[in-house]
């Protein structure tokens, strides 16, 4: 009988779920996590707009840490491979996703390229999300951290805009400061714009031109990765495969 | 648009359970849907109409509640609003969402024979 409404229908019964929509999403992302621990890799899912500066961040990046630790990315791109060229011209091993029309990464797609890319080794892994302030702010890919591109010619309310992303995020890099003597932004207004949408609001201003506030955001990834053991031998999902 | 996505994901969830019960359609669907989910209620009835052609849910109604973002200091429990700066004027503790953030398949009702 049915149980909602009390009509007394014989043939309608409710069923109480009570589930995530994203229940197999999650699962996949579980999965990618014991690979990334098995492995001993610190993963980020990096994100922000087209042009935030997330590929020069992670050149950057490769270029400060080349000869210390190995650094793998995976870079998410609609149509092109052309992030995963430029971090393979700095010194990253970088596989591309190609997502077509799909505006995000899952973690089915991140787990896909995982099984292509050499972790071997790394330290450190980056996946460049699709560039969007959106939906990739939905989909867990299994990372220890967020951490959102905010370019400061994107103007001071973009936190207020899109809340959910940067309420996901934790730790914004505000980049291209150099820029901010030809602009009308206030570097301390998007500060206060992120404290309204971030409960612990971690920021590091940055410009991959100049260099400025890169040493920082070198330390924050440092202290992460220290913070983490190395590779665990004979984890589960070290060296498994699937069908 | 990642509502689409989700309609997929939840379409196949509704057909396992259609199918676990051996239904001959469903007549309800009812997600929440959180203000902070990052998920636009409109743009997922418009991904419904679209996918539910030929299934079982042909003729079911999506009902979508909406779960307005409730904030919360971690510490001391004050509540606190949207659009205020997410840490606690009294203590000085991150804010902690306490609703707003789901994306949930909350029940269905199925026609059984």
């Amino acid at each position: 009988m049915c149980e909602t409404c009390g009509c007394g229908d014989p043939h309608m019964v409710s069923v109480e779920i009570r589930e995530r929509i994203l229940s197999v999403n999650d699962r996949d992302a579980a999965h990618n996590r014991e690979h990334f621990a098995a492995h001993g890799v610190l993963a980020i899912n990096l994100m922000g707009s087209p042009g935030s500066g997330k590929t020069a961040m992670l050149e950057a990046t490769a270029r400060a840490f080349a000869g210390r630790f190995r650094v793998a990315a995976i870079a998410g791109d609609l149509a092109t491979d052309r992030d995963a060229e430029r971090l393979r011209s700095a010194g990253i091993p970088a596989r591309a996703i190609t997502t077509g029309s799909a505006c995000h990464l899952d973690a089915a797609m991140v787990h896909h390229a995982l099984h292509h890319a050499s972790l071997q080794d790394a330290r450190l892994l980056f996946i460049e999300n699709v560039g969007n302030l959106v939906c990739p702010a939905v989909y867990d890919l299994g990372q220890a951290f967020n951490v959102v591109a905010l370019a400061v010619t994107e103007g001071e309310d973009k936190p207020l805009k899109y809340p959910v992303m940067f309420r996901k995020a934790d730790l914004v890099l505000v980049t291209k400061t150099d820029l901010l003597p030809h602009l009308d932004v206030r570097a301390e207004a998007i500060d206060e714009a992120l404290g309204r949408v971030m409960p612990r609001p971690d920021l590091i201003h940055v410009s991959a031109r100049n260099g400025d506030g890169l040493q920082r955001w070198f330390a924050w990834l440092e202290a992460q990765i220290g913070a983490r053991g190395g590779p665990v031998p004979g984890h589960p999902a070290s060296g498994h495969r699937h069908d | 648009m990642h509502e689409y996505s989700l309609m997929m994901a939840l379409m196949e969830r509704v057909a396992e359970e259609a199918a676990a019960r051996r239904a001959i359609a469903v007549h309800r669907v009812r997600v929440c849907i959180g203000e902070l989910s990052g998920v636009e209620p409109d743009l997922l009835e418009s991904a419904f109409a679209i996918v539910r052609a030929g299934t079982l849910c042909e003729g079911a109604a999506l009902e979508i509640e909406r779960v307005a973002a409730r904030w919360a200091c971690s510490g001391c429990r004050r509540p606190m609003d949207a659009g205020e700066r997410l840490q606690c004027a009294a203590c000085g503790a991150p804010a902690a969402l306490a609703a707003g953030d789901e994306i949930l398949l909350g029940q269905i009702e199925l026609e059984v024979p």
